[in-house]
């Protein structure tokens, strides 16, 4: 099948209802203002290890999820937060999680990069550069073995593209014609290397040709273009097709994780896309010039997340450590 | 002139094998590569080919015939008067020679050289367990699978080579046509992806089987198989599991060299997050097999190519299950304490005899489990006999014998009245020459050198 390269931005934003636009306003700016905290937080030294921020890249997991029906997995690999979030995780367990806290989603066992909801559906969180690509397949083997109608949104990034086992999943997935769309969240950059020094070819839609997997190019600045683009590859992979690929172009704002300088690139090239391209000032701008929201409601909209955030970051500073007992529990399921 | 034609060995561990069809006729004329018959194990068919020129003078076995031992002379070529070739019948260098052995080998275990090894002790000594019937090792881990699809819908089998090809070893035999394509699914040649496949299907609540045509391979999927199987279900808090098997042959298998030879025992039983077992007899291979499928841990089963072809008794009750953890006097004794699993049980039980006709009383501990080890038997053992001999078919460094080394100078320092002695693979990939294979290899006599040495005895 052709790969096809979504329309510019603006045109092709088809009309969101007021509502509609409300929710993917709210849905990024919970993970923003989330993000910004967490950054925060690590700054103050309650957060430890790595910590990879989502900030810029909003758009992507917010058009998907809205995409999605009940019962859809999501998985993904350490740049989870905003993943946790769209998928209506509670901020108070994923922030306690990132602290190390009794409170957090995996009793602070997992961090900032392993966290698992089976409620909403979100299957983590995963360390290793490409590991979660297999385990989304296994997850679509999962919905077509159990003859259910779901779809695996399974995420990965530009960097892990490049790895073997996300080739040997798109055959497999191809092979089998498995309902599972792999998101790419091409972000420009793996750590420090931009995707032109590490992937020949460039065109990581296309990554599926060989095997005929249908790809696409999506404005993953732009929230509408994204479920657009998400509401097309599920229809395709509900209806029983197969695999699709989705490369999302977006942008993240901080370093690759907190420690990183981000030398690689340059302060003109940040500030280019945060002032013309935010994903949350685009929803924003539609939101006023439709005259579909005006400053007061969008305030009153600012305050309720910045008090659900503090809220969290409370919560995640107050739940007690992990009780001493907790480093022999969770090893094996009792036979 | 005349020839011998022999029975040809389909693999280096082929010992006998069915004469399925004679494709030529007594005075037929014959040339070289022609197709003469067919002959079969149970696990492969070859074809046998002619190497020299006559006629087909007599058919000495007939079609049909099982049981043939390689090197029997199966037909005479009369070659005309010819300047033959020795017309050596014991000649196995004229038998005439079969296309390429197969990648995988046939398992029928050649017996040991130095001692018939003696029969195991049935695990229905160990525990009630009603009627037995006799069956190999690649029968009752068959058995095993399909009586636990047959109980649980959400087990699957997927693997290269599993379905329609009915397994590289033969071990998964009639399972496509019993559960169909949707349950028993053959793999393209992908181990990390398919492992990986497997740990998101278990994530979601299926059993996956996920048998690796050798351990040797499943090297290419460690990372899923720690990263993702082992230390999700910590890193989520207790909230995720991950019930997987990943099964398949592990070891030495007959000259295949080191790529090919590797055992796995050590690396997997390092790591918390898993289960591992290492059966040796068939009720084992059956019985863990099914506590492995039932159980909601990834659990690693490492078994050995040589014993799929070996017949032991194994229960007829369909919920016979040996719990993961436990280990079995394979013979009790009260000299020495051998440790042993997988192939190196039937070492030791050689050994036994060995040492038994020089008034030596060795007791032999089959591990079954590696990950959770069953310490305590063989504490309880080493307080009877004060003597460790561990036995292996991997290095030593780092090895099992060492953990059950440290465990027991923590655990019985005061019982012992010798430093335990470690008997294992050398120290070397393994090499191909069957000579420097066997020295590579823990062998009997090696074992009862180790049991003499610590007895202070040589």
């Amino acid at each position: 099948m052709a790969s096809a390269k979504g329309k510019a931005k603006t045109d092709a934003a088809p009309a969101a209802s007021a509502d509609e636009l409300l929710q993917h306003y709210r849905a990024m700016l919970l993970i923003r203002r989330f993000e910004e905290r967490a950054g925060q937080l690590y700054g103050m030294g309650l957060i430890g290890g790595f910590c990879h921020l989502y900030i810029g890249q909003e758009a992507v997991v917010v058009g998907m999820q809205a995409a999605l029906q009940p019962g859809d997995t999501v998985v993904t690999s350490y740049r989870d937060h905003g993943h946790m979030l769209a998928t209506g995780m509670d901020p108070r367990g994923v922030m306690a999680e990132l602290t190390g806290r009794s409170g957090g989603y995996s009793r602070g066992k997992g961090g900032s990069m392993h966290m698992f909801s089976r409620d909403k559906h979100f299957y983590g969180g995963h360390g290793i550069v490409g590991a979660q690509v297999p385990i989304g397949t296994g997850l679509a083997f999962a919905h077509r073995y159990n003859q259910k109608p779901l779809v695996s949104v399974t995420y990965l990034g530009d960097g892990a593209v490049n790895q073997g086992q996300v080739a040997e999943s798109f055959n497999m997935a191809a092979l089998w014609k498995l309902p599972v769309i792999y998101v790419i969240e091409n972000n420009k950059y793996g750590m420090g290397t931009s995707v032109q020094r590490a992937a020949a070819g460039g065109e990581l839609y296309k990554r599926g040709e060989p095997y005929g997997i249908p790809g696409m190019q999506v404005d993953g600045m732009d929230v509408v273009a994204v479920k657009e683009a998400a509401l097309k590859a599920t229809r395709h992979t509900r209806a029983g097709e197969g695999p699709y690929i989705l490369e999302m172009m977006t942008y993240r704002y901080r370093g690759h994780s907190m420690s990183d300088p981000a030398k690689y690139r340059s302060k003109e090239e940040v500030s280019e896309v945060r002032t013309k391209h935010d994903p949350i000032d685009h929803v924003r701008q539609l939101l006023t010039d439709g005259g579909m929201a005006d400053d007061n409601k969008l305030k009153a909209l600012d305050k309720e997340i910045r008090d659900i955030i503090a809220d969290a970051a409370e919560f995640a500073q107050a739940s007690p450590e992990p009780d001493p007992s907790e480093l022999w529990t969770d090893v094996l399921a009792e036979a | 002139m005349t020839i011998q034609i022999l029975m040809p060995a389909l693999s280096p561990t082929m010992t006998e094998g069915k004469l399925a069809k004679w494709l030529k006729k007594e005075g037929d004329q014959v040339t070289s590569g022609d197709v003469l018959a067919e002959i079969e194990t149970d696990k492969a068919t070859m074809e046998v080919e002619a190497v020299d020129e006559g006629v087909l003078q007599k058919i000495l076995v007939q079609e049909g015939t099982e049981n043939v031992a390689v090197n029997t002379p199966i037909a005479v070529l009369e070659n005309g008067g010819a300047v033959a070739a020795k017309p050596s019948p014991t000649n196995g260098k004229h038998a005439p020679v079969s296309a390429p052995a197969p990648a995988a080998q046939v398992e029928k275990p050649a017996p040991s050289k130095t001692v018939a090894p003696p029969k195991p002790q049935s695990v229905a000594a160990e525990m009630a367990v009603g009627a037995t019937r006799k069956m190999t090792v690649r029968e009752a881990l068959r058995d095993a699978m399909a009586e636990e699809m047959r109980r649980d819908e959400r087990v699957f089998l997927m693997g290269e080579e599993v379905a329609e090809y009915q397994g590289a070893y033969k071990v998964s035999q009639g399972l496509l046509e019993e559960f169909g394509p949707r349950r028993v699914v053959d793999t393209p040649i992908t181990e990390h992806g398919f492992s990986g496949l497997g740990v998101g299907a278990a994530f979601m609540g299926l059993k996956p089987i996920v048998e690796f045509m050798t351990f040797n391979f499943a090297m290419q999927a460690i990372d899923q198989i720690i990263n993702s199987a082992a230390k999700t279900r910590y890193m989520s808090g207790g909230q995720m599991s991950c019930p997987i098997v990943f099964r398949g042959p592990n070891g030495a298998a007959s000259r295949v060299a080191a790529q090919h030879s590797q055992c796995y025992a050590s690396w997997y039983a390092h790591c918390p997050g898993l289960k591992v077992i290492a059966p040796y007899s068939a009720a084992d291979a059956k019985g863990l097999l099914k506590a492995a499928i039932r159980d909601p841990n990834p659990v690693i089963m490492l078994e050995h190519e040589i014993l799929y072809g070996a017949t032991f008794d194994v229960p007829e009750d369909a919920d016979y299950i040996v719990p993961i953890g436990r280990a079995r006097i394979a013979r009790p004794g009260k000299d020495v304490t051998i440790t042993a699993f997988s192939i190196t049980v039937r070492h030791a039980l050689a050994a036994a005899e060995i040492l038994a006709k020089e008034g030596i009383d060795a007791e032999v501990i089959d591990l079954r489990s590696l990950r959770p080890l069953d310490t305590e038997t063989i504490v309880r053992s080493v307080e009877k006999t004060n003597r460790l001999v561990t036995v292996e078919e991997g290095w030593a460094f780092a090895g099992i014998g060492s953990e059950i080394a440290a465990q027991i100078m923590e655990k019985a320092f005061d019982h012992l009245d010798a430093p335990p002695a470690r008997v294992a693979g050398a120290d070397v990939p393994l090499p191909y020459a069957a000579n420097l294979e066997k020295l590579a290899l823990a062998q009997p006599d090696d074992i009862v050198r180790a049991a003499k040495s610590v007895l202070y005895r040589s």
